[in-house]
């Protein structure tokens, strides 16, 4: 009996072969036919700016300490009122993992990612990617957070000035 | 003194013809195999590259003669150079002897449509097929690395081992065709193909030129996932070429044999010979190919066994009960 079960395991497979042969691929070809990456897509990164249209980003080198890679560098600045910014921004495109760590880590959201996964190209130098090319106009996912509107402290408000805060103490008032 | 000149010049005419078909047919054997093997998984297969991907064997080509070609610091140069040439020339020395149709009758002289009809044809095959065995063995042992040595020992043991086994299933063959030239072979076979009077036979033979050919259940010489690529894992570009256009010159020629030997050559209703003798061929192609799409790699000593333990003892006692048939016919 297992004689004839072994025939007939070898012959079934035949058939099944034979019949995809004439199914329709499901194959598609990428260049005609483009897919919509999901929402949450990992593609290309950007920087966002927040609602009031400044620079999210602080410089606070948390993205490029995240990256398992190392292909985030910057140089951090501060501007006349104490506002820290990057002076410089780079991402190595042609070693970045699309893992979104960096995204994870950025406390600000000024780093996010895109759905745009079309950075092939024949140039390395191409996939590096400067700041004034990260920068968008935009807020990117969330258009209303404001980092420096919580946190900024004495750069947009003065202490205890910003929403859902309390002023500070007077620590030489309740002396003994 | 004419007459030599013109049967020289017609074999030369023959062979370039030959020689032009059997080679495009090689190339666009692989491209075939692989639009068919992508379609039995529900993808395309190359379609990049001209109409539909016909231009994919061209693009083959360029791309395996720009490659570098690297010789490794400590292989045998000479050996190492010449094995894949050994494997491409036996290849198509075999085509020498197969004949594609019946003679043609031109300038009022019949012109057999076989370079060359030899009355031992037969065993001028498999002494051919018995030295390809060397281009894959010392493919291995030139290259110096351990994959490539285990990769044609295995190739060896396999094809020693199988062509026992097809040598032995031939026999039945030659004695209801009483002949070794393959033109008599087919010539016996006008009202009934090998293929039903010896199905037995055909049976051991085909797996064994499966076996022959390297190819999926049998490519233990090459599977990649233990031996890396198997006898040609050191070679690169053109070099690893031959070896590839090998395997499907070989494949052309083992379905040629089969077509010659047990489904009746160029014999076949309303088409001309040439026609049916090319539609076996790739209808043996595409069974070929189709077995490689749906079969799973043997496990070497399973191999070993089937064709020692089974197909050996099979095809002895095939021979000696056609002998027993022949003979109580008279
Ligand atoms: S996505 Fe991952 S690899 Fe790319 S920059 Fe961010 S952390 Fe680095
Ligand atoms: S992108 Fe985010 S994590 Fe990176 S430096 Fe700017 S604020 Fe910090």
């Amino acid at each position: 009996m297992s004689l004839w079960k072994d025939i007939k395991g070898t012959i079934l497979p035949f058939w099944v072969t034979l019949r995809y042969l004439f199914r329709r691929p499901v194959t598609v070809c990428y260049p005609e036919r483009k897919q919509t990456p999901a929402p949450r897509y990992r593609g290309r990164l950007v920087l966002t700016r927040d609602p009031d249209g400044e620079e999210r980003c602080v410089a606070c080198h948390l993205c490029s300490a995240a990256c398992p890679v190392d292909c985030i560098s910057m140089q951090a600045a501060e501007r006349e009122d104490g506002r820290r910014y990057a002076a410089w921004f780079r991402i190595n495109f042609s070693r970045c993992i699309f893992c979104g760590l960096c995204t994870e880590a950025c406390p600000t959201l000024a780093l996010q990612m895109t759905s745009e996964y079309e950075l092939a190209t024949r140039e390395l130098l191409q996939v590096i990617y400067e700041k004034d090319e990260l920068l968008i106009d935009g807020c990117g996912k969330n258009a209303e957070y404001n980092f420096y509107r919580r946190a900024g402290i004495g750069v947009v408000a003065p202490r205890g000035a910003n929403p859902g805060e309390s002023s500070p103490e007077d620590v030489k008032s309740n002396l003994p | 003194m004419n007459d030599t000149l013109l049967t020289l010049i017609l074999i030369v005419i023959k062979l370039g013809l030959v020689l032009g078909t059997v080679l495009t047919l090689a190339a666009y054997m692989v491209l075939a195999e692989r639009k068919i093997l992508g379609r039995m998984q529900m993808r395309y297969g190359p379609n990049r590259v001209g109409w539909g991907g016909m231009l994919q064997p061209l693009a083959d080509l360029i791309k395996l003669l720009c490659k570098e070609d690297l010789i490794p610091q400590r292989a045998d140069r000479w050996v190492f150079m010449l094995a894949p040439a050994i494997s491409t020339i036996t290849a198509l020395l075999a085509f020498a002897v197969i004949p594609f149709g019946a003679p043609l009758q031109l300038f009022d002289r019949s012109l057999p449509m076989v370079i060359c009809d030899l009355n031992i044809g037969l065993l001028y095959l498999f002494a051919l097929s018995s030295l390809a065995v060397y281009g894959v063995a010392l493919g291995g042992w030139a290259s110096h690395s351990k994959y490539a040595l285990l990769g044609g020992l295995r190739a060896m043991a396999q094809m020693i081992s199988y062509e026992l086994a097809m040598g032995l299933a031939i026999v039945p063959v030659v004695m209801t065709a009483r002949s070794f030239s393959l033109t008599a072979i087919v010539e016996a076979q006008q009202s009934l193909p090998n293929m039903l009077r010896h199905p037995l036979a055909f049976f051991i033979f085909l797996v064994a030129i499966m076996a022959e050919s390297k190819r999926t259940p049998f490519d233990m010489p090459e599977a990649e996932n233990e031996l890396v690529a198997g006898f040609h894992t050191e070679y690169s570009g053109m070099r690893f070429g031959m070896f590839f256009v090998g395997e499907y010159l070989n494949l052309i020629v083992l379905g040629s044999m089969l077509t010659v030997l047990f489904l009746g050559g160029w014999y076949g209703p309303l088409l001309p010979g040439i026609c049916w003798f090319l539609i076996k061929v790739l209808g043996v192609a595409f069974f070929f190919i189709w077995v490689r799409g749906t079969m799973p790699r043997l496990r070497y000593d399973q191999l070993m066994a089937f064709g020692w333990k089974i197909l050996v003892p099979l095809g002895l006692l095939n021979i000696l009960v056609t002998a027993a048939w022949l003979i109580w016919r008279g």
